[in-house]
């Protein structure tokens, strides 16, 4: 027994130093769940094709995959965070408090957000006005703020059909939120002209006090049950919409796509989201996705930079590639970003 | 009582005859007969329920449909230089592979007189898994002296027309996917209608690793398989010896104070802390102190280590409490020292309860997925780690783990897959405490 205990202390031990002195011959990748399918497609056809090992990837969405990358230089730290939205100023002052000095950025493709419901169910068509008085808390009617009366989607507009108002909407960790916030909510709250009159209403100091408080009033969601936070993956919000009918999910387009036998998708002002609807900015819900690479693991990790060329090179990233197979949208700008991996310019401050 | 003595009871008559509180009392103890028997029935459904639908979506992902093809391997695409070497060739990308596949497709259509002008190339080359150029890439690397002849190769077929030959993909479904068209249906009917079609037995499930997103087909749970079975041993190895060690010194040797009640306490406790916790601490100890790297089964082990000695210790306790005094008070007697006693007598008979304790732990460590979160297990993992020690390091999966990532995935053909994982998981933990159960029945002592 004694000799047992010996061995399996000596091994541990043995272990946790070779863990520090052996080099990791992978990259290790971490980040944005909307990211992580086509970073593991690029992935695998990176280990296939090249004499490196194939990257690791795994999810855990934006902000954790960002912090992650900024917790230091080292073979025990991730190389790239992928990123569905853009990197903060905060993520920034963390990486230098570590010593992450030179971050490269690198936006490869767009991502369409889509509003789908039962396949069986009515057709719908959208603006970002009718989802904020739909599912806002406070909504101007007759020039007066009042709390949000609407129970069917005719109510909110008589072209609507009389269904039942439920949203399955993402949850506050999600950088799809981010989007729907801001490009639909938000966006809405200013074509309804429910923002200028919560300026009016107002009562803080200054324009730009009161702007902020119009447009946190604007985000503000109402919170009687019709409007809900989802905090898994779009699979979740489909089994939700198997279970309830009458209910609008919030997508991502490639998820759409490969359910498109159980979904019907939304028009948005009028737009049917495609991929080439989204590439040519016509759809108004997209966002850029990005992935930020740790420039003082070139050179360290081995095929680190062939990786993040081959992520954006036209067999991967193109418009006939596989990210565009997958429903993400090819980056119209892909050559500046191509020139920029090649030369491996670091990112400068945000504006 | 008092209410008895008040109350005026009628003078019993026959045993035969029952009064009003006996049968009142006999009517209570049947609705709650009835109401134990309601509790075991829906327990019983809750597990056929699970079996049911577990076995019904995963089963047929032990079969894979393949398509039979005559592959003609040409010198001028494979083989540029002619050197037959390895090292050469594999300049030629999957790409190349992949339009040798879609002509080779296209060919055995036609020799088999299937039509296939409805379909657009890009949909004929659709048919085939993204996969297989890469498994005939590995072929001929492997053997380069194939390059030139013509062979028959099995290339998976692409996961919606699987799901046509297991039923999952209809007619019907098909008219409102993007990813599969009607006429690719029909070309995959007339193919089986020749024999090009065939569904063997999927070995591919357990010795591939995962896959992407486009090829949901050729996902496997090789790596994790692996991975769970590194952690295994490290926890077998690391929480055996600490554990009966910590429990012989608590049970035999420590004095009965102050400090010894605490940690029992905290034991005990420590046993019922959720496992995402230890997790947390994996993260600041393994990884941001001590810099061990991510997704590695050793960092898993050592998390999985922590989670189960609690309960392997108080398994052990319970084993040794069991032993009877008796036979310490005669061992001390006929002059052993305390630790003769406790290792030639008390620890033997202790084993079986101990070990039983072990693979109860074990089994609990193999579906943890929550503690391997935070430690980057819950990843992408394509490479199959090396063989041990090293292999401890690298990057490797877990069951568990895999069968998580896949529930997540947007392709529908991955629930299959993620049921598939399940059965895995599941034989694995059910011949787990089976072989516990036997254990016990077999070397136990009652006393």
């Amino acid at each position: 027994m004694k000799s047992v205990m010996l061995t399996a202390s000596a091994l541990a031990m043995a272990a946790m130093t070779a863990g520090v002195a052996q080099a990791r011959d992978n990259i290790q990748i971490s980040g944005s769940s909307t990211v992580l399918p086509y970073a593991t497609i690029v992935a695998e056809a990176f280990g296939e094709n090249f004499d490196f090992a194939t990257p690791v990837v795994e999810g855990g969405g934006s902000g954790a995959g960002r912090k992650n990358m900024c917790q230091g230089v080292g073979e025990n730290t991730i190389d790239i965070a992928n990123s569905s939205s853009r990197i903060k100023q905060s993520d920034i002052d963390l990486c230098a408090a570590n010593g992450v000095a030179e971050i490269m950025e690198v936006r490869f493709g767009y991502d369409g957000i889509v509003f789908a419901s039962d396949i069986a169910g009515p057709d719908f068509a959208y603006t970002p006005a009718q989802w904020f008085n739909a599912l806002a808390k406070d909504v101007v009617k007759d020039g007066a703020i009042v709390a949000n009366p609407n129970k069917t989607w005719a109510d909110v507009d008589a072209a609507l059909p009389a269904q039942d108002i439920l949203a399955f909407i993402p949850g506050t960790k999600h950088g799809t939120r981010e989007v729907f916030d801001e490009k639909v909510i938000v966006q809405g709250c200013e074509d309804s002209g429910a923002y200028e009159a919560f300026v009016a209403a107002s009562t803080a100091a200054d324009d730009s006090a009161k702007a902020d408080e119009a447009e946190d009033k604007c985000m503000a969601l109402r919170t009687d049950g019709v409007s809900v936070d989802i905090d898994g993956d779009y699979t979740e919000t489909l089994a939700r919409i198997g279970a309830n009918k009458n209910a609008i999910g919030v997508f991502g387009l490639s998820f759409y796509q490969n359910n498109s036998d159980k979904l019907k998708v939304a028009t948005m002002s009028g737009v049917v989201p495609t991929v080439e609807a989204i590439a040519s900015g016509d759809y108004p819900v997209s966002r850029p996705l990005f992935f930020y690479v740790k420039k003082a693991h070139f050179g360290v990790i081995p095929g680190l930079k062939e990786y993040v060329e081959f992520f954006v090179s036209d067999d991967m990233a193109g418009p006939d590639g596989p990210m565009a197979a997958y429903g993400l949208v090819s980056d119209p700008e892909l050559a500046a970003t191509q020139a920029a991996v090649a030369a491996e310019t670091p990112m400068g401050p945000l504006e | 009582m008092t209410e008895i003595s008040q109350q005026a009871e009628p003078p019993v008559k026959s045993l035969f005859e029952s009064d009003l509180r006996t049968r009142r009392r006999n009517a209570a103890e049947t609705r709650f007969r009835l109401y134990g028997m309601a509790a075991v029935a829906m327990g019983i459904f809750a597990l056929i329920f699970l079996l049911v639908s577990v076995l019904g979506n995963g089963v047929s992902s032990f079969r894979q449909t393949s398509i039979e093809l005559q592959v003609t391997l040409d010198e001028a695409v494979l083989d540029k230089t002619g050197s037959r070497d390895p090292e050469v060739m594999k300049k030629v990308t999957t790409i190349g592979y992949g339009k040798i596949l879609d002509q080779a497709l296209a060919d055995t259509l036609a020799a088999h007189d299937i039509d296939v002008s409805a379909l657009t190339p890009k949909q004929l080359s659709g048919m085939k898994s993204d996969e297989a150029p890469r498994r005939l890439r590995d072929l001929v690397l492997a053997d380069p002296s194939l390059v030139g002849q013509t062979i028959t190769f099995h290339a998976l077929a692409t996961s919606r027309i699987d799901g046509f030959e297991k039923g999952r993909v209809t007619m019907e479904s098909a008219k409102l996917d993007s990813n599969i068209s009607v006429e690719q249906l029909e070309v995959a009917q007339a193919m089986k209608d020749k024999g090009l079609l065939s569904m063997p037995f999927n070995w591919g499930f357990f010795t591939s690793a995962d896959a992407s997103e486009l090829r949901p087909e050729a996902a496997g749970v090789g790596v994790a398989m692996l991975g769970s079975l590194y952690m295994m041993l490290i926890v077998l190895v690391l929480s055996l010896p600490i554990g009966v060690a910590a429990s012989i010194y608590l049970e035999e040797l420590a004095p009965q104070n102050r400090w010894t009640d605490i940690i029992e306490v905290n034991i005990a406790n420590l046993a019922a802390v959720p496992a995402i916790v230890y997790g947390i601490l994996a993260l600041a100890l393994f990884i941001n102190f001590l810099g061990l790297p991510q997704s590695a089964p050793m960092v898993g082990g050592l998390v999985l280590t922590l989670m189960t000695l609690p309960t392997i210790i108080i398994a052990t306790r319970a084993a040794l409490k069991a032993v009877p005094p008796s036979i310490r008070d005669a061992a001390l007697g006929v002059g052993a020292s305390r630790m003769q006693t406790i290792f030639h007598h008390v620890l033997p008979l202790a084993m079986p309860g101990i070990l039983t304790g072990t693979i109860l732990g074990l089994a609990r460590a193999l579906g943890e997925s929550a503690p391997l979160l935070l430690i980057g297990m819950v990843a992408f993992v394509k490479d199959y780690p090396s063989a041990p020690p090293a292999g401890l390091m690298e990057p490797a999966s877990a069951l568990p783990v895999q069968v998580y990532q896949w529930t997540q995935r947007a392709d529908p053909a991955f629930v299959e897959r993620a049921s598939g994982a399940i059965i895995v998981l599941l034989v694995f933990l059910v011949a787990m405490n089976a072989t516990a159960i036997l254990l016990r029945r077999r070397f136990e002592r009652r006393w």
